[in-house]
């Protein structure tokens, strides 16, 4: 397939082969809608390129398996959706302890609890602010559309071996169910990739051993590995990204994350034919958040106010509230259960702030 | 051009797959589509939808409120959406099941008899081929060759159903063209 030619794909089936073009071998999963069609299409097409898919008898098996597979030095992933990804926050912790990189899915539906499999935008305080325990951050990626998430998930396998931590792609059932036409990226040779120093692939006998290992008994050594981890989240602040729309002379500014993001690049554009200054301001990269761009903004005369729209009952709206710092009001409109907020209700919602404003 | 439609109708009468249909064609004429589907806790013999915009810009939002057209294969459809329905807009309704005459008068009706187009094309089946012909023939959004030309590439794999389907195509297509001349 040439490189230049669209194809029509459903998104989980279009991050699912650019996973595979960026050099993902190991896929390890369970099933939970809205993302079965990751492993389904995962399953079918790993043994073709000489990979391996395992169907797990839980989430807890599977990133486990991610576990032992980076360690081994694989590019793996996992995908699930919400209740699933609970069950995977300890694994996930002890990835990121282990200093082992990996790629991980959330096709977020509503909750908490079972909830439902509707879209929802439920799980951003558990992608950025942890889900597991200690003291680990994930580069939290929130793509707005099929293009966007295959370009992310293609470069996530690097961007995870850079840092050695877990990469997370935080979509939504929109994005896992809805098709666009997609330019694939080509296939990487993954014989071609580096050998890496650290991986424990047993084919070192009577050479200097490798440990992999996420305990530190003695408190000098485990603040040691700390420092050395909050060293690499801060130069993780390099991948940090943005979108900005129609915002250079923007009034009103409409901020949200994922496909609530591109719902609202089209409440921009229905106001402004209203006379309305609106933009958009969205974030590419959930962790680390763009804060710098949110403090320019409030920073400008002209913008008078921020409304954030989510699928939850506010929880991005805190980084965004922490980034403007009391400079401007910012306001929040949320829908939850797997609703979904259209771009006339994002409108109505804008109009009637203007109005008591 | 942005043109956003709503596609509903029961479980088993084509509609997710209809809007692909629309989907592909709008690819291969290089405009930008997108389709999303319903998926909560439908089943067969329940309702499905999917809503498709197809644009020559970028598009932004894939969810849509107000569609400018809706394509309604069955009752409990119609009754869901037809109130959201742009001004100016359009409905298709399948009159081979949907009995009622629609009230409003600021959009254009189109009464279609889906079922029995497709029962002489060969196939019940066919309905939504039939009904993606009358909307061509509606709109001109494609060319009937462009749409002809979508569904030999849609059905390669099988290509036994090309025929039926192109006549499916062909019957839906000529329906509504002869109303709107």
């Amino acid at each position: 397939m040439s490189t230049s030619e669209r194809t029509l794909m459903k998104g989980n089936e279009a991050i699912a082969e650019a996973a595979i073009r960026g050099g993902c071998r190991y896929f390890f999963g369970y099933p939970i809608t809205p993302q079965n069609e990751i492993p389904e299409y995962m399953s079918r097409r790993l043994p073709e390129v000489g990979g391996a898919f395992i169907q797990a008898e839980s989430e807890v098996s599977a990133i486990n398996m991610v576990y032992g597979a980076a360690g081994a030095g694989g590019r793996t992933m996992t995908s699930s959706s919400s209740p699933g990804i609970s069950l995977k926050q300890e694994g996930i912790s002890y990835i990121a302890g282990a200093e082992l990189p990996c790629v991980i899915v959330n096709m977020v539906r509503s909750g908490p609890g079972l909830g439902g499999i509707l879209p929802s935008q439920g799980d951003y305080f558990q992608a950025v602010k942890g889900g597991g325990h200690g003291d680990y951050r994930m580069l939290v990626y929130g793509p707005a559309s099929i293009q966007e998430a295959v370009d992310i998930v293609y470069k996530a396998f690097d961007k995870a071996e850079q840092y050695r931590i877990p990469v997370m792609i935080l979509g939504d059932g929109v994005l896992g169910q809805m098709m666009e036409p997609v330019t694939l990226p080509e296939m990487l040779d993954t014989s071609a990739f580096p050998k890496k120093e650290w991986a424990t692939d047993g084919t070192r006998a009577g050479k200097d051993r490798r440990v992999i290992n996420s305990l530190y008994i003695e408190s000098e050594l485990l603040e040691g590995m700390n420092k050395k981890l909050a060293a690499v989240y801060e130069r993780m602040k390099a991948e940090t990204a943005s979108e900005s729309y129609k915002t250079d002379d923007a009034e009103l500014i409409l901020t949200a994350f994922g496909t609530t993001a591109r719902i609202a690049k089209s409440a921009v554009d229905i106001l402004r034919e209203n006379g309305i200054k609106a933009g958009l301001l969205r974030p590419v990269t959930l962790y680390p958040f763009p804060s710098e761009a949110y403090a320019a903004l409030a920073a400008e005369e002209r913008v008078k106010k921020f409304v954030t729209f989510e699928l939850n009952m506010g929880q991005m709206v805190e980084d965004v509230r922490l980034s403007v710092n009391g400079k401007k009001p910012v306001e929040f409109y949320g829908r939850s259960g797997g609703n979904i907020i259209s771009p006339d209700e994002m409108v109505r919602v804008c109009l009637g702030l203007i109005k008591n404003a | 051009m942005t043109e956003n439609i709503i596609i509903a109708g029961f479980g088993g009468q084509g509609v997710l797959s209809l809007g692909q249909f629309l989907a592909y064609a709008a690819m291969y004429e290089n405009k930008e589509a997108t389709w999303l589907p319903s998926y909560g806790p439908e089943m067969r013999g329940g309702t499905a939808n999917c809503s498709l915009v197809i644009s020559d810009k970028p598009i932004a939002s894939p969810v849509i409120e107000t569609p400018d057209t809706l394509i309604a294969l069955n009752k409990p459809s119609l009754d869901k959406f037809i109130d959201n329905v742009k001004t100016g807009g359009a409905v298709i309704v399948n009159s081979s099941i949907i009995k009622d005459k629609i009230e409003r008068d600021d959009i254009k009706v189109i009464y279609l008899p889906a079922n029995d187009v497709a029962a002489a094309a060969g196939s019940v089946k066919t309905a939504n081929v039939v009904v993606l012909g009358a909307y061509i023939a509606a709109t001109k959004l494609f060319s009937k060759e462009s749409v002809r030309a979508t569904i030999e590439k849609i059905f390669k794999k099988k290509s036994n159903v090309i025929p039926m389907n192109l006549a499916a195509f062909e019957l839906g297509y000529a329906a509504i063209d002869k109303e709107c001349k």
